[in-house]
Order: C-alpha cells, then sequence, then structure tokens
C-alpha cells in the first residue's frame, strides 16, 4: 500500500538532493537546476498532502509554485546571460565583485 | 463513469502496480538526482533533471492529481528544461565544471549540512502524524480539472490575479536583462579587413580532413610535412570530454597514404572548402 508518508518521505530526500547541489555545485546554471529540484520536492509533498487531506488546495499551490517557478527561471537564466557577456564566465565564485 | 474509475483504483491489481511503480521511479528518480548533483557536465544535469521531473510528473498522476501531472510534463520538462538547455548552448556549453575547492573544506560541510537537513526533516516528517490516504473521490480523478477551476477562481482569485502581475514583470525583467545595448559603431568593412590582416591569419581556417573512410568534423587535416593540424578542428570539437584529436585510420598502403595527404595539405593554404571539393575532382 503506497501511502502519503512515501511520497513525503521521497520529497524529503529529493529536497536534501537539491540542498547539497546548490551548496556543493559551481556552475550557475546547475546551481539554478538543484533550486528547481527542491521545488519540484516541495511540489510532490503538497500534492500528498492535499490527497492525504481531502482537499484540493495543495494542489492548487503547487500550481502556483510551478508558475512563480517558471519566471523565476527565465529572471535567473536571464540575469547569467548577462552576467556571462560581462564577464565570459558562468560560474557562482567569479561573479565577486560586491564584495566588500 | 466515476463509480468505475473509483472501483478500478481501489481494486488490489491496480494497487500493487501502483506499489511496483512507486518504487520503481522512486529509485529511479532519486538516482537521477544524484546523478545530477555529481555528474561533471551541465548537460547531463538537464538530462537528469529530466528524468526527475518525468518521474514526479507519474507520482502526480497516482495521488490523483492528472492536471498537475500533464503540467508537470508541459511546463517543466517541455518549456523550463527546454529554456535551461538553450541557456546551456549559449553559455559555455564546453566548460565542464571546476573540480578545485574555491572555499576549503566546501564539499565535506556541504555533505555535513545536507546529513544535518535529512536528519531534521526526517524526525519532523517522522513525527507528523501523516495518516493514509483519503477514499477515492471524483475530485481526485475525472472531475480533478473542473474542482481546481472552481477553486482558482473563487477561492484563490487574489493570489491568481496577483500571478499574472508576476509574470508581466518577469516578462519585462527578461527582456531588459538580455536586452544589449550597442556601445561601439558597428565595425565596418574596411576595419574588418584591416584586422584579419593584422591578425596574422588573413586565409580562413583550414577545414578539417576529408579522406576515404573518414570526413567527419573532428578529423583533423594533414599538412605537408604528415602532421596534423590543430586549427582543421573547431576547438568546441577537440575540447570535447578531454579527447586527443582523432587518430587517422590504420596505416594505408602507400599511395593511398599520399593522396590522403595532398588534398588536405591542399586545404591548409587555400581554405576549407576546397579538400571535399579537390579530392572529389581527382576521383
Amino acid at each position: 500500500m503506497v501511502s502519503p508518508a512515501h511520497f513525503i518521505a521521497l520529497s524529503v530526500i529529493l529536497f536534501v538532493i537539491g540542498a547539497v547541489g546548490v551548496l556543493v555545485r559551481r556552475n550557475a546554471i546547475v546551481v539554478f537546476m538543484c533550486v528547481e529540484l527542491m521545488l519540484n520536492a516541495a511540489n510532490l509533498a503538497f500534492v500528498a498532502f492535499a490527497r492525504m487531506h481531502n482537499a484540493l488546495d495543495g494542489q492548487v499551490i503547487a500550481f502556483f509554485v510551478m508558475v512563480v517557478a517558471a519566471a523565476e527561471v527565465v529572471v535567473g537564466l536571464a540575469i547569467l546571460t548577462a552576467i556571462f557577456r560581462a564577464r565570459r564566465s558562468a560560474s557562482v565564485d567569479d561573479a565577486n565583485l560586491m564584495k566588500y | 463513469m466515476t463509480g468505475t474509475h473509483a472501483l478500478i483504483l481501489a481494486s488490489p491489481a491496480a494497487e500493487t502496480t501502483r506499489e511496483v511503480g512507486y518504487w520503481i521511479l522512486a529509485i529511479l528518480s532519486v538516482a537521477a538526482a544524484v546523478g545530477m548533483v555529481l555528474a561533471r557536465r551541465a548537460v547531463h544535469c538537464a538530462m537528469l533533471l529530466a528524468v526527475v521531473m518525468l518521474s514526479l510528473a507519474a507520482f502526480y498522476a497516482m495521488l490523483g492529481a492528472p492536471f498537475l501531472s500533464f503540467v508537470q510534463i508541459i511546463v517543466y520538462t517541455g518549456a523550463v528544461l527546454m529554456l535551461f538547455l538553450f541557456v546551456l548552448m549559449i553559455v559555455g556549453i564546453s566548460a565542464a565544471d571546476s573540480i578545485i575547492e574555491t572555499i576549503r573544506g566546501q564539499r565535506m560541510w556541504a555533505a555535513l549540512a545536507g546529513i544535518a537537513m535529512l536528519v531534521l526533516l526526517s524526525l519532523v516528517v517522522g513525527h507528523a502524524a501523516i495518516g493514509p490516504a483519503a477514499p477515492s473521490s471524483a475530485k481526485f480523478g475525472n472531475a480533478n480539472v473542473t474542482s481546481l477551476a472552481n477553486l482558482i477562481f473563487t477561492k484563490y482569485l487574489y493570489p491568481f490575479e496577483v500571478t499574472s502581475a508576476l509574470l508581466i514583470v518577469a516578462a519585462i525583467g527578461a527582456m531588459v536583462l538580455a536586452h544589449r545595448e550597442r556601445i561601439t559603431p558597428r565595425p565596418t568593412q574596411r576595419e574588418l579587413a584591416a584586422r584579419r590582416i593584422a591578425s596574422g591569419r588573413p586565409a580562413p581556417l583550414p577545414g578539417p580532413g576529408t579522406y576515404a573512410q573518414h570526413n567527419a568534423a573532428d578529423m583533423p587535416a594533414l599538412l605537408p610535412d604528415g602532421s596534423q593540424s590543430e586549427l582543421s578542428v573547431s576547438p568546441v570539437l577537440s575540447g570535447r570530454s578531454g579527447e586527443q584529436p582523432r587518430e587517422l585510420p590504420g596505416h594505408p598502403e602507400p599511395e593511398t597514404a599520399s593522396s590522403l595527404a595532398r588534398p588536405a595539405s591542399a586545404g591548409a593554404v587555400t581554405g576549407p572548402a576546397s579538400p571535399g571539393g579537390q579530392e572529389a575532382g581527382e576521383q
């Protein structure tokens, strides 16, 4: 019997993997992908809780998360291309001009 | 219709299928997520992320969210991931992530933070009272889309309207950020020609080698002295996964060797279009 608890455990694992990826990776695009993975894991938890509580609110919230994630990706990737044009690098270590 | 749907969902065979599907997809998605963190190349990361997203779409379908399942495939796998790949093609497709740690001990601390986070979240989830799934109803099946629409346009109308503002701001922001003003005047043809002469190589770069058995773009051309021309292969191709330039196939017969060398050396002098054309002319 696959219960919502299974899905929530899976979403915890995926969220942690995404967080470790954000901490470890250098390439800004890959960092973005890891953020997407974390958002997806949160969505899975929302949908699982919606199933558990027999209410669709969780699915609506997951839907809004998808919209916000899409907007975030568009703006984030535009910033990345702008940085890449200016500095010829996609590494998060090279964007350090604002450092004290 | 909904009655039969609920019956099918509740039958023991469907339950077993769902369980097997869950475990296969769970292992697959976790493996793909781990691979995404470990893969050196950003394109591999994008492909593994696609695997995770598609398995999540299947999970949504299992959890009674058919609408979100399709939105996941169309918006995430279709649009967002394609956007990622598109930007990857612009930004450093050849750049593999460096393995050098710029902050000392960053990996170790990141792994520790990950383990701590996993323990924390596991404790929270373990202590929460997560009940079984509610009995199957129409709003998790055939009436999913209409029920969602009811909710979005009544209870969540205000957030939905704010979302439209967000989308407009995001679209304008992307246009502003990606737009580039030309700050220097466009170089004229005369300036381009002068720059070309000053660069020391007025002729175009030599084309790749064209041989009897191989004419791929990563085959280097031969110089008059028999050595391979590095310039004849694009740096993107020769830098791909750290490969050495491809060896010429086998040890050809003496007469074929001379016929191989001739068009390549001619190509090194006259330009990229000539090797294939000359060889075709000779045959």
